[in-house]
C-alpha cells in the first residue's frame, strides 16, 4: 500500500510535466506539420503526402530572398557595430578608476531595462528630422543604440575576468593600449563577444515593430515585415507556406541559440546577473 | 558570488603598478573609447527620450493643419488622455496584460516547471526544456502565428474540442485577452523557467534534508525554506518580466490588432494607433510618455532589487 502510494507520488510530476509539454508542443507542431503538407489548413492533421514545394515556393520568390538578406545584413551589422562600439566602451570601463563611472553604470544597466516600444513614436519623429526615414542605415544605427546598453553591461563584466598582467607584460613589450586591447584582451573574451553578438542578432532578426514604423519602401523591408504582410495578403489561405516561410524565418535565430549555448553556461543565475 | 573581482584588481592595480599609474595618465585619450556608444547612445536613445517629454506637450500630427504648424499645446494632450475612454480601457488591459500573463502567468507556471523537473530522469528533463525553450527562441511574430492558426475556428484546439464532443469557439473573438495572454505565457515561461532553475540549483540540498529529518511536510519545504532563499531570484525575475511583457506590440498586434473593437488594446497598440493610424503624433507621444514613465518606475525597482555594485 505504502510503495503504492510512494510510486504515484513519485509519478505525479511525471505526468504534470509531460501535459505541459504537450500543451506547449501542440502549437508549435501545427507549423512543422503544415510546412510539409501539400493540403495544410489551420489544424493539426496527418498529412496525404510529405512535399517541399511550399519550402520551394517561398525560396524562389526574389522578394522573400532579398526580405532574407536584407534582414541578415540589417542584424549582421547591428552585432558587430554593437560588439565594435560596446567593446571599446567596455575598456575605460572596466581598466580605469574614473569619477563618474558608478552612475555612468548604473545609468547603463537602467537602460538597458526600459521598453523600447516607449520610444518608437519620438524615433520616428527623430527620423523625420534627421532625413533618416525610410534608410536601412538609420535604422541600424537606431538598432545599435538600442542593443548598446546590455552589450556595454556585459561586456565590461567578461572584460574584467580577463587579467590585467597579460595586458602589462604586451605593454613591457611595447604595445600600445589599443594593441593591446586587440591582440591580448579580445581574443581571450571571444565567448562574451559571441554571446553579446549572438544575441543582439537575434533580438534584431526577430524585431518587427522597429523596421515596421521606420521602413515604409517594400523593397527594403526586412523579413520579419515581409512575413508579416505575407500573413496579411494570404495567411488565412496559404497556410502550408505560412508554415514554410515562418520556420525558414525562425531558423537562424534556433540555430544561433543552441551555438549560444556553448558560451552561456551560467547565463542564468539572476546572482550572477549583478557580478561587475 | 565573486561579485567584484574588476574593482578589486583594478585599485590594486592602481596603488601597485607604476606601470599602470602611467597609463591612466592616458585616461583622457580613454575618453575617446567611450566616444561612439555615447554619440549613439545620445542621438538615438537619450534623443528620443527628451523628445517624448517635449513632443507629448505639442499638438504635433502627421496631416492636416497641425503638420504644418506644430504648437506647443501644455497639458491638453494628457487632459484628452485622461478624458478619453480609450485610454483608461488601455490600462486596464495593460495592468491584466501584465498580471496574467507576466506575473502570475510566467512566474507561476516557470515556477512549476523549474521545482517539478529538480532531480528528476535527465533525459526527461531534457525534452520538456527544449519544448519550452522552443517557444521562447521562435520570434514574437511567428508566435502570434502558431496562436492564430491553434485558436483558429477550424484550429488545433477546436479540432480537439470537437473530438471531445464539444462545440467549437471562436477563440479570437469570444475570448481575445485571454488569447494573448496565454501566447505570451507560452512564449516567455522559459526565460522564468531557467532562472528558476539556477535559483533552485542553488538552494543546498543538506537544507532541505536537514528540515524533511526535523519532520518538515515538502509543502513547508518549499514555503519556510526553499522560497525565502530565492527570494531575491523571484523578485528581479518578476520586475523583468514586467519590463518584457510592458513592451509587447508585436504579439497582439498581429493575432488581433488589438481588438476586436479595444478588447486587447494594451497601452503600447493604443500609442501606435493614436500616432500612426489616427496620425495624432502628439497624443500618441502623450501616450509613449506614461508608458515610458512606468518603466522608468519598473526599472529604478529593477536597480534596486539588483543591489549591484559597479
Amino acid at each position: 500500500m505504502k510503495i503504492k502510494s510512494k510510486k504515484l507520488e513519485r509519478s505525479i510530476p511525471y505526468i504534470i510535466l509531460a501535459a505541459i509539454g504537450v500543451l506547449f508542443l501542440l502549437p508549435l507542431l501545427w507549423v512543422l506539420i503544415a510546412s510539409v503538407d501539400p493540403n495544410a489548413n489551420s489544424s493539426i492533421k496527418v498529412p496525404s503526402a510529405f512535399t517541399a514545394d511550399n519550402f520551394k515556393s517561398v525560396l524562389t520568390d526574389p522578394v522573400n530572398i532579398r526580405a532574407f538578406i536584407i534582414g541578415l545584413l540589417l542584424s549582421l551589422g547591428q552585432g558587430l557595430l554593437v560588439v565594435l562600439v560596446a567593446g571599446l566602451a567596455a575598456y575605460p570601463l572596466s581598466r580605469y578608476q574614473m569619477k563618474y563611472k558608478k552612475h555612468f553604470m548604473f545609468t547603463i544597466l537602467f537602460m538597458t531595462s526600459l521598453p523600447i516600444t516607449a520610444v518608437m513614436v519620438p524615433v520616428y519623429q527623430l527620423f523625420i528630422y534627421l532625413k533618416l526615414q525610410d534608410s536601412l542605415w538609420g535604422t541600424m544605427l537606431f538598432l545599435t543604440a538600442a542593443g548598446l546598453p546590455y552589450a556595454i553591461w556585459m561586456l565590461k563584466n567578461f572584460m574584467d575576468a580577463v587579467p590585467l598582467e597579460l595586458e602589462e607584460s604586451a605593454w613591457i613589450d611595447g604595445a600600445s593600449v589599443w594593441e593591446g586591447l586587440r591582440r591580448i584582451v579580445a581574443p581571450l573574451m571571444i565567448p562574451g563577444i559571441c554571446t553579446v553578438g549572438i544575441f543582439t542578432f537575434s533580438g534584431s532578426w526577430g524585431n518587427f515593430f522597429v523596421p515596421y514604423i521606420l521602413i515604409q519602401s517594400p523593397e527594403k523591408l526586412p523579413a520579419s515585415v515581409t512575413i508579416y504582410q505575407f500573413f496579411g495578403n494570404f495567411g488565412m489561405v496559404e497556410y502550408g507556406k505560412l508554415a514554410a516561410f515562418s520556420i525558414l524565418y525562425t531558423f537562424p535565430a534556433i540555430v544561433l541559440y543552441i551555438f549560444s549555448q556553448r558560451f552561456m553556461s551560467q547565463g542564468f543565475s539572476l546572482g550572477g546577473a549583478s557580478k561587475g | 558570488m565573486d561579485a567584484n573581482p574588476v574593482i578589486s584588481t583594478s585599485t590594486s592595480v592602481d596603488s601597485k603598478s607604476s606601470l599602470h599609474k602611467r597609463k591612466n595618465k592616458k585616461l583622457l585619450s580613454s575618453l575617446l573609447f567611450l566616444l561612439p556608444s555615447w554619440i549613439l547612445l545620445l542621438i538615438f536613445f537619450i534623443g528620443p527620450i527628451l523628445l517624448t517629454f517635449y513632443f507629448a506637450f505639442t499638438n504635433l500630427s502627421l496631416t492636416g493643419s497641425e503638420a504644418q504648424a506644430t504648437q506647443f499645446v501644455g497639458f491638453s494632450n494628457f487632459v484628452n488622455m485622461f478624458q478619453d475612454p480609450n485610454f483608461r480601457i488601455s490600462v486596464i488591459k495593460t495592468i491584466l496584460y501584465l498580471l496574467f500573463s507576466a506575473i502570475i502567468g510566467q512566474q507561476v507556471l516557470g515556477f512549476i516547471l523549474a521545482l517539478l523537473m529538480k532531480e528528476k530522469n535527465p533525459a526527461f528533463r531534457r525534452v520538456i526544456g527544449i519544448i519550452v525553450i522552443a517557444g521562447w527562441v521562435t520570434p514574437e511574430i511567428v508566435v502570434a502565428f502558431c496562436w492564430v492558426a491553434f485558436l483558429n475556428d477550424s484550429g488545433t484546439l477546436n479540432m480537439i474540442l470537437q473530438h471531445m464532443g464539444l462545440k467549437p469557439v471562436a477563440w479570437l473573438f469570444a475570448f481575445p485577452m485571454t488569447s494573448v495572454i496565454i501566447a505570451n505565457i507560452w512564449h516567455g515561461t522559459a526565460f522564468s523557467m531557467l532562472v528558476f532553475q539556477a535559483a533552485l540549483d542553488d538552494v543546498p540540498k543538506s537544507i532541505e534534508e536537514a528540515a524533511v529529518v526535523d519532520g518538515a511536510s515538502r509543502f513547508q519545504v518549499l514555503y519556510r525554506i526553499v522560497l525565502p532563499m530565492i527570494k531575491g531570484s523571484v523578485v528581479t525575475n518578476m520586475i523583468l518580466v514586467t519590463l518584457q511583457t510592458l513592451g509587447v506590440f508585436t504579439l497582439i498586434y498581429a493575432m488581433t490588432g488589438g481588438g476586436p473593437g479595444t478588447s486587447t488594446q494594451t497601452l503600447p497598440i493604443f500609442m501606435y494607433n493614436q500616432a500612426f493610424v489616427n496620425y495624432q503624433l502628439g497624443y500618441g507621444t502623450a501616450i509613449s510618455l506614461i508608458l515610458l514613465l512606468i518603466g522608468v518606475l519598473v526599472s529604478l525597482l529593477y536597480l534596486k532589487s539588483m543591489k549591484v555594485k559597479v
